[in-house]
């Protein structure tokens, strides 16, 4: 809970530091910040876990680890992004604050415990990200995004919200346990109603998490949105989205899962082939990555689709790597960008003789994103196999397997660029300290957990 | 020292030294190390005990929420892999001396070595699988940065074609991983799984693809000649001498004895893939005009030959596929540094543009028709025991063996045939204008090609050795089998 006020009273703070003008110490400052809330959710680590607040949220490991990765997540972008906010407008603080909001709603996401909580944290997340996607206000592909995001987000809100309205009108209450309990003591006669309840939250979450056929918004508003903040959209709020779908699937959902595993298996294989396929025609890296995240978020449903013990660490360490890997991915091509001046995937020609450290760097992202040993990425794509194997899916793993080939092939394309194409440009990209250290950072964790995920996995 | 770990370690320290060295002693510097990796290997060598036993056998725990360990060790069908890994690798570094590379090169190199070790040493899936793929990326770097023509599309094929593969693999590991209750990755414990028909059939198929892709076996070959061809002649060297050897090393460690039953059922299917692979590449070599290209389908019939040995399920004919995983190893990075040294000479490699070489270079002549006696298979040079071997096995194998082993046979012919045709067209006949010129091999090429011929004439005229290696451990596999 400290987190939660932590972060919630450090976004005003940041309002007022920006009031006053003290530009230097917004960056600092959120930084302490969000190392408080890490801190805080540390000490709870070592509590024992209740709901607090009438069962309005539960910080359990479950909660906690993924708090903390969303928040971890967040201070590297928030190091990237000291530059970046500066070349695009004035009212850097407003940035901070919003980024600190949509935060405070992602760890509410993770840790709700009512459905209440479930529909302010995703609201509170979002509406933060509507204003920024469109922040930049000069610009129309920003705008489009932005529109785009806000309709497609509150449709899918709507959705949600009514899904929880049937859920309540079976069981009269908003409270997981509860509504937990309503299963078990109705093993036989569970009301229709709750049936098209549980449809209704799983499109309104697909939504969220922006999987095929729920995945139209994604592509163009990833690609509209300046790009941290599709960073931050693409790691932390996906994140969050998926721990509160696997909380909700995990915990309450479980005994009825002959009823939406065929739903979600067929979301699923869409899910995989459609992100996969598009991401191979794109020409645009950023695009690509827009698209490849769709097809990443089909991987991470695996994990739900046989919910077992394994789940959570699954998705917790295929998240992890995950989220480094696009972090480097994005600040890479916000290097790009600004040097070239396009983000298709030529302006990467040549980068591997300009720039070798930045381009090993990108190569460790690409290949843990494309699932290669000894990177985080092969980790979290085993676990989620296994996870799958656990329920004898193997038709599905066979599918998965034919989509990882061709992702292999779409992210190889980078550092085929990077290392194997030339260009005209001869002047090295200028990497500033801050960026230095996210790369760093970044590209050490993920060699790290693929050498010896147990860091992770003992969690 | 009997740590096998230093033999993992030391490729890897290697590759990170390597990778800081900007100018070009790095070649030495890479020579000295594999060189040490070598003396570092002999104590194994030697105070291996040949029986079925696995040694060195060494365990950590490694990912232990998912109870999986670090196990590696030896036995008799991994050390001669790892003694051929070790033993071909400073002559490949050696054999790059003509192309002025730089550290990053031989860093690719060494990482791509620790990979082939952990391939060959792990004694668990999991790392397996791990070296498998760290074997697959510095290969892909050095054919695509430092290879010729469409290199780029060509590489990208064979990553996701053996990508594809590997996943596979993947799939059938994290199934046996679960069928031995979800804790334990060892070979041990998976090689002891008794499973159903069913799951037997589908595991069988998915590892088997997996290492027909590396191998390559036909028809699953496309990506071979094409790779092979565009490669570095330093990559090509690694590719046909070492990393091919990973597949059908899989054959015998991860297939046939996790899944016996099935071998029972497909195993035919795969014995005439090879033969069909025999046949098909010794037409297609004796068409080629090109002398890598030539050697690449050559290739394929001689491994072709090996795996069909393998699936002969008898003593000689897997005990011969061992012999002549070596054997070939041997003979084809002498055929590609051959191949090399003439093309770095005379500026091309196509056969109609060489000719009477052999008045030019002598030393070269007469080096090159001893590694080519032995690629063919004449008495008293390695290929005559292997090849021998070989068919001896196929010729006992349970059905329809002595079919096998005349179709299989005819690659002595055609393997005559494709061979001198060869030597024919680059050492005899007239010499062309333009290579007037040309001097003979000097210095450290005459060491490789020396090195290469004695090795040839060595391991034909005293074979025991190596076989002496390798028995008990196969036969203790086949006793498993049956």
């Amino acid at each position: 809970m400290g987190a939660i006020i932590t972060l919630s009273l450090l976004g005003i703070f940041i309002l007022y530091l920006g009031l006053y003008k003290a530009k230097n110490a917004l960056l600092p400052v959120s930084i302490l910040g969000l190392l408080l809330a890490l801190g805080f959710q540390g000490y709870y680590w070592t509590v024992e876990a209740v709901p607090l607040y009438k069962g309005m949220v539960l910080f359990d490991h479950f909660a906690l680890s993924f708090s903390i990765l969303c928040i971890a997540l967040t201070v590297l972008i928030l190091l990237l992004s000291k530059e970046y906010f500066k070349a695009i407008s004035d009212h850097v603080a407003e940035y901070y604050t919003l980024i600190l909001f949509s935060l405070t709603g992602a760890i509410l996401v993770c840790s709700y415990h009512n459905f209440a909580m479930l529909f302010i944290g995703l609201e509170i997340m979002s509406v933060a990200l509507y204003i920024l996607a469109g922040i930049r206000r000069n610009d129309k592909a920003s705008n489009e995004a932005s529109l785009k995001y806000f309709l497609m987000g509150a449709f899918s809100t709507g959705l949600l919200l009514f899904g929880i309205t049937l859920l309540y009108g079976s069981t009269g209450s908003f409270d997981l346990a509860a509504i937990k309990q309503y299963i078990i003591d109705n093993p036989s006669n569970i009301s229709p109603m709750f049936y098209g309840g549980i449809l209704l939250l799983l499109v309104g979450l697909c939504f969220k998490v922006g999987v095929a056929p729920f995945h139209f918004w994604t592509p163009d508003v990833y690609d509209g949105s300046p790009i941290l903040i599709t960073t931050f959209m693409s790691t932390v709020v996906k994140i969050a989205s998926f721990a509160g779908f696997l909380k909700l699937f995990s915990t309450v959902l479980v005994p009825l899962n002959e009823f939406w595993t065929p739903v979600l298996l067929t979301v699923v294989i869409i899910t995989l082939f459609i992100g996969n396929v598009s991401a191979l025609m794109q020409t645009s890296f950023k695009r690509m990555l827009a698209y490849s995240s769709i097809s990443h978020a089909g991987y991470m449903l695996f994990a739900i689709l046989s919910i077992g013990p394994n789940s959570a660490s699954g998705i917790l360490t295929y998240s992890t790597a995950y989220g480094l890997a696009s972090i480097i991915a994005f600040a890479a091509l916000i290097l790009v960008k600004r040097q070239i001046g396009s983000d298709q995937f030529e302006s990467f020609n040549g980068l591997g003789k300009r720039n070798p450290w930045l381009a090993l760097v990108v190569t460790v992202a690409m290949l843990s994103l494309a699932g290669i040993p000894l990177t985080a990425g092969f980790i979290g794509k085993f676990m989620m196999f296994s996870n799958v194997m656990n329920d004898y899916h193997t038709v599905l793993l066979v599918l998965a397997a034919i989509n990882a080939a061709v992702g292999v092939y779409y992210y190889l394309r980078v550092v085929v660029h990077m290392y194997f194409m030339n260009s005209k440009e001869e002047q090295s990209i200028q990497i500033s300290g801050n960026f230095q250290v996210v790369f760093v950072i970044a590209a050490i964790l993920t060699i790290i957990l693929g050498v010896y995920p147990d860091l992770i996995l003992a969690l | 020292m009997d740590n096998l770990f230093i033999l993992l370690l030391l490729p890897v320290l290697s590759a990170i030294v390597l990778a800081f060295v900007k100018n070009t002693s790095a070649k030495w510097i890479a020579l000295i190390l594999s060189l040490v990796q070598i003396g570092l290997t002999l104590p194994f060598v030697c105070s291996f005990v040949p029986d079925a036993s696995i040694q060195f056998s060494q365990s950590w725990n490694w990912i232990e929420s998912l109870g999986i360990r670090f196990t590696i060790g030896l036995d008799g069908i991994s050390l001669p892999m790892l003694i051929l890994t070790n033993g071909l690798i400073p002559l490949i570094i050696l054999a790059s001396f003509g192309h002025e590379q730089k550290g990053g090169f031989y860093s690719l190199i060494a990482f791509m070595q620790a990979g082939l070790v952990l391939v060959f040493v792990s004694l668990d899936a999991f790392s397996f699988y791990i070296g498998w793929e760290a074997a697959l990326i510095p290969i892909y770097f050095i054919c695509a940065l430092w290879g010729e023509g469409d290199r780029i599309r060509i590489n990208l094929k064979f990553f996701v074609y053996t990508f594809f593969g590997s996943l596979l693999m993947l799939i059938a590991i994290i199934y046996l991983y679960q069928q031995t209750g979800g804790r334990d990755m060892s070979w041990a414990s998976i090689s002891n799984l008794t499973l159903t028909d069913g799951a037997q059939n589908w595991v069988f198929w998915a590892f088997f693809i997996a290492f027909a892709i590396k191998i390559p076996l036909f028809p699953l070959h496309s990506w071979q000649p094409d790779t092979y061809t565009h490669a570095p002649s330093t990559g090509t060297m690694l590719l046909s001498g070492i990393m091919l050897k990973m597949g059908l090393f899989g054959l015998l460690r991860w297939l046939l004895p996790v899944v016996p039953e099935a071998i029972g059922r497909y195993g035919q299917i795969a014995l005439i893939m090879g033969i069909v692979g025999v046949v098909y590449g010794s037409i297609i070599a004796f068409k080629m005009k090109d002398a890598k290209r030539l050697i690449a389908y050559s290739s394929i019939a001689h491994v072709g030959l090996i795996a069909a040995g393998i699936f002969s399920l008898t003593q000689e004919g897997i005990q011969g596929a061992i012999l002549q995983m070596i054997n070939h190893g041997i003979s084809v990075v002498g055929l590609f540094f051959v191949i090399d040294i003439l093309e770095r000479r005379c500026g091309t490699r196509d056969l109609s543009a060489l000719g009477g070489l052999a008045s030019k270079m002598p030393i070269l002549a007469a080096t090159f028709l001893i590694i080519i006696m032995g690629a063919i298979g004449l008495p008293l040079t390695n290929g005559f025991i292997g090849e021998f071997l070989l068919l001896k096995g196929i010729f006992s194998a349970p059905e329809h063996g002595i079919l096998f082993a005349v179709i299989g046979g005819t690659t002595l012919i055609f393997g005559a045939v494709y061979m001198l045709r060869f030597f024919q067209m680059t050492m005899l006949g007239e010499i062309k204008d333009n290579n007037v010129a040309v001097t003979d091999v000097r210095g450290y090429e005459v060491l490789i090609l020396g090195v290469i011929v004695i090795l040839v004439i060595l391991i034909g005229v005293l074979p025991n050795g190596l076989l002496h290696l390798s028995e008990a451990s196969v036969s203790q596999l086949l006793q498993q089998i049956k």
